[in-house]
C-alpha cells in the first residue's frame, strides 16, 4: 500500500492547460466537466497525434510497400505494444483492435461463445452490468438456450459475494462482470471473482471501460481470460477498444468477421485464416484513433496513475462530504471501493430538471439510468445525477457544482 | 364556448414573455413555474397507453376532440417538461386539427429551446409535438371518415 506523502502531487492547472477543450465557456460560464465516466476530454497531444497522422503519413496499413504505409503500420502497431504494457499482457499478439469494450464483449460472445456454450450451460453476470455486457450474453442465450444468472446487488452497491458463489456450477461456462460500475463507481473484487470461477472451470471476461483509465491493470495478475477497453475513457479517441484474451483461447476461437487482413489465402474453395491479431480484425482497421490511442496510453504513464489516482481521491472524498450535506441528498452506491464517482438523487426532484439546470451554469453532468436499467429497478429509482470526475478537475469546480445544485434545488422543490 | 385565439397570436405572446429574460436560469425559472402550475392530470389518465416515453423523464398525454377542435392534457414527472408540454397546451389546445398539423411551431426555436432540448435522446419536447399533431391528424382523418 502507498501512502500519500509517498506520491507527489500533480499541478492540475499545468494538466489543464494540455486539454484545449477546459478553456471553453457553456452558456456564458467557464466549462465545468463532470461526464468523465461517459467520456474523458482529449489532452492535446492525442488531437496532435490524429492531425499529424493525416497529415503525415495517411496510407493503409500492413500491405503497402511505400514509405507512407511503413510509417503508418509502424505507428499503428506501436500502439499494440503500448496498450500491452498498459494492461501487461503477456505478448503484443493477444491485443485485438475493436471498435470499443462493447464490440469486444459481442465479439467474444458471438466466437467463443458460440463455439462454447450450449443448451442448459449458464453464463453469469451481475446486476450492475451496462446494457453492453447484458445484451449480447442475452441473444446468446436465446440462441443456444443457455441461461442468464445474475449475482444480486446490496444495498451499497456492493456485489453479493456469497450469492455469487452459490451462482456457480460445474454448468457455468462464462463468468462476465464489470470492473468498475459505471453508475455506481463500486470497484467489484475481481480477482476473487476470477479466481472462484476458475475452480468451476469457468472463463472470466472483465469489463474494463471504467476501471482502465483509474486502476493499475495487470491481466497476468488477475489471471482473467478476457479483458475489454475502450480508448475514449482513457483520454483517447472515440471509436477504438481492445481486447485481450488469453492466447490459448484466442488462438482457438472461431473468426468474428470475415474480410480483408484477417485471411491468410483466399481461394473460392476455402479460406485459411491470419494468425493472431489479424484474425480478429477484419478490414481496413481504424488507423488514425489506434495512432492516437498510443499518445493518450502515454499521456497517463507519464502523468502517472498513482497521482492521477490519488487526486481523484480526493476529489471523491470532497465531493462526497459536499453533497452529503446537501438537503434530501441521498448517494447511490456507497461501496468501501470506489472510483472518483458520485451517483445521487435528491427527493422530490426528477434528475433531469437538475442536468438542465447544471447545464445553464456550465455544468456537464450525466442523468438518467446510465445504460444500466436493471441497476436502477435494483434501487428502485428512474435514474441519478452522476458526477464522475478526471485528473483536470479541480476542487473550485466541485464548489461550483454544489452552488449549482443548491440552486438547482431552491429553484425546483 | 370560449373563442381561442389563433396559434401565431399566442405563440407572439410566449415570444414576447421569453424576450424579458436575459438570463438562461431566468427563462428556467420561468419554465418550472408553468410546470408547477399546470394542473396535474388524473391519476386515471396515468396509463402506459398515454405515455410518451423519453429518455429520461416520463410524459403522459391524452385529447379529446369537442366542436371541431382538439383539447390537450398532459402531465410529467419531470418539472421542467412539464413547464414545455404546459406551454404546447397553451399553443396548440382548443386549436382545429389543420391548425395544429400545419403548424411549424416556430416560437419553440424563437424562445431557445429547441438546441437545449432536441438533439439528444433525453427529448420529450419533439416526440410531444409529433404526438400531438398525431392527435390531431387521428381527429381530422375519424372526422373525414364520418362526413
Amino acid at each position: 500500500m502507498i501512502t500519500e506523502t509517498t506520491i507527489p502531487s500533480l499541478d492540475i492547472a499545468a494538466i489543464r492547460r494540455q486539454f484545449p477543450v477546459l478553456q471553453r465557456e457553456v452558456k456564458g460560464h467557464p466549462l465545468v466537466y463532470l461526464d468523465n465516466a461517459a467520456t474523458s476530454q482529449k489532452p492535446k497531444v492525442v488531437i496532435d497525434a490524429l492531425v499529424d497522422y493525416y497529415s503525415g503519413y495517411n496510407a493503409n496499413i500492413h500491405r503497402g510497400i511505400h514509405t507512407l504505409a511503413e510509417e503508418a503500420t509502424a505507428a499503428f502497431e506501436a500502439t499494440r505494444d503500448t496498450v500491452a504494457r498498459f494492461i501487461n499482457a503477456a505478448s503484443r499478439e493477444q491485443i485485438i483492435f475493436t471498435r470499443g469494450t462493447t464490440e469486444s464483449i459481442n465479439l467474444v460472445a458471438q466466437t467463443w461463445g458460440r463455439q462454447q456454450v450450449n443448451k442448459g450451460d449458464e453464463i453469469i453476470i451481475s446486476g450492475m452490468e451496462h446494457h453492453s455486457n447484458i445484451v449480447p450474453w442475452q441473444l446468446l442465450c436465446l440462441e443456444k438456450e443457455a441461461v442468464l444468472k445474475v449475482i444480486p446487488v446490496l444495498d451499497n452497491g456492493e456485489l453479493d459475494m456469497d450469492a455469487y458463489k452459490a451462482l456457480l456450477s460445474p454448468r457455468t461456462k462464462i463468468v462476465s462482470i464489470v470492473h468498475v460500475s459505471n453508475a455506481l463507481g463500486t470497484v467489484n473484487p475481481v480477482k476473487e471473482i476470477i479466481d472462484a470461477a476458475h475452480r468451476q472451470g469457468a472463463v472470466v471476461m472483465i469489463d474494463g471501460a471504467q476501471s482502465s483509465v483509474h486502476l493499475d491493470i495487470d491481466v497476468q495478475v488477475l489471471d482473467c481470460d478476457f479483458f475489454a477497453m475502450s480508448a475514449h475513457k482513457v483520454y483517447g479517441p472515440t471509436g477504438i477498444g481492445v481486447l485481450y484474451g488469453k492466447k490459448e483461447l484466442l488462438d482457438a476461437m472461431p473468426v468474428f468477421q470475415g474480410g480483408g487482413e484477417m485471411i491468410k489465402e483466399v481461394s473460392f474453395e476455402g479460406t485459411t485464416f491470419n494468425e493472431l491479431p489479424y484474425k480478429y480484425e477484419a478490414g481496413t482497421p481504424n488507423i488514425a484513433d489506434t495512432v492516437a490511442f498510443k499518445a493518450a496510453l502515454d499521456f497517463v504513464t507519464e502523468t502517472g496513475k498513482d497521482r492521477m489516482r490519488q487526486h481523484e481521491d480526493q476529489l471523491l472524498a470532497y465531493a462526497t462530504d459536499k453533497l452529503q450535506q446537501l438537503p434530501g441528498l441521498r448517494i447511490i452506491g456507497q461501496a468501501a471501493e470506489k472510483i472518483s464517482l458520485v451517483s445521487f438523487i435528491i427527493d422530490g426532484i426528477h434528475p433531469q430538471d437538475i442536468g438542465i439546470l447544471l447545464d445553464t451554469q456550465g455544468i456537464a453532468v450525466r442523468t438518467g439510468h446510465h445504460c444500466a436499467q436493471p441497476l436502477m429497478h435494483r434501487f428502485g429509482i428512474p435514474g441519478t445525477v452522476r458526477a464522475s470526475f478526471a485528473v483536470y478537475n479541480t476542487m473550485e469546480e466541485l464548489d461550483r457544482l454544489i452552488a449549482g445544485l443548491q440552486r438547482a434545488i431552491k429553484l425546483l422543490a | 364556448m370560449e373563442e381561442t385565439k389563433p396559434i401565431a397570436e399566442i405563440e407572439k405572446e410566449i415570444v414576447e414573455e421569453f424576450a424579458l429574460f436575459d438570463s438562461w436560469d431566468d427563462k428556467y425559472e420561468y419554465i418550472i413555474d408553468l410546470g408547477k402550475k399546470l394542473a396535474p392530470l388524473a391519476q386515471e389518465h396515468k396509463l402506459d397507453e398515454n405515455k410518451i416515453k423519453g429518455c429520461q423523464s416520463t410524459v403522459w398525454m391524452v385529447a379529446n376532440y369537442r366542436d371541431g377542435r382538439v383539447f390537450f392534457e398532459a402531465d410529467s414527472d419531470a418539472i421542467i417538461v412539464k413547464g414545455l408540454v404546459s406551454m404546447l397546451i397553451r399553443v396548440l389546445s382548443g386549436q382545429t386539427p389543420d391548425a395544429i398539423i400545419e403548424t411549424p411551431l416556430a416560437f419553440i426555436q424563437q424562445i431557445g429551446m429547441t438546441s437545449h432540448l432536441a438533439q439528444t435522446r433525453s427529448n420529450g419536447l419533439l416526440s410531444m409535438v409529433k404526438q400531438m399533431k398525431n392527435y390531431a391528424l387521428a381527429y381530422k382523418l375519424k372526422n373525414e371518415v364520418n362526413g
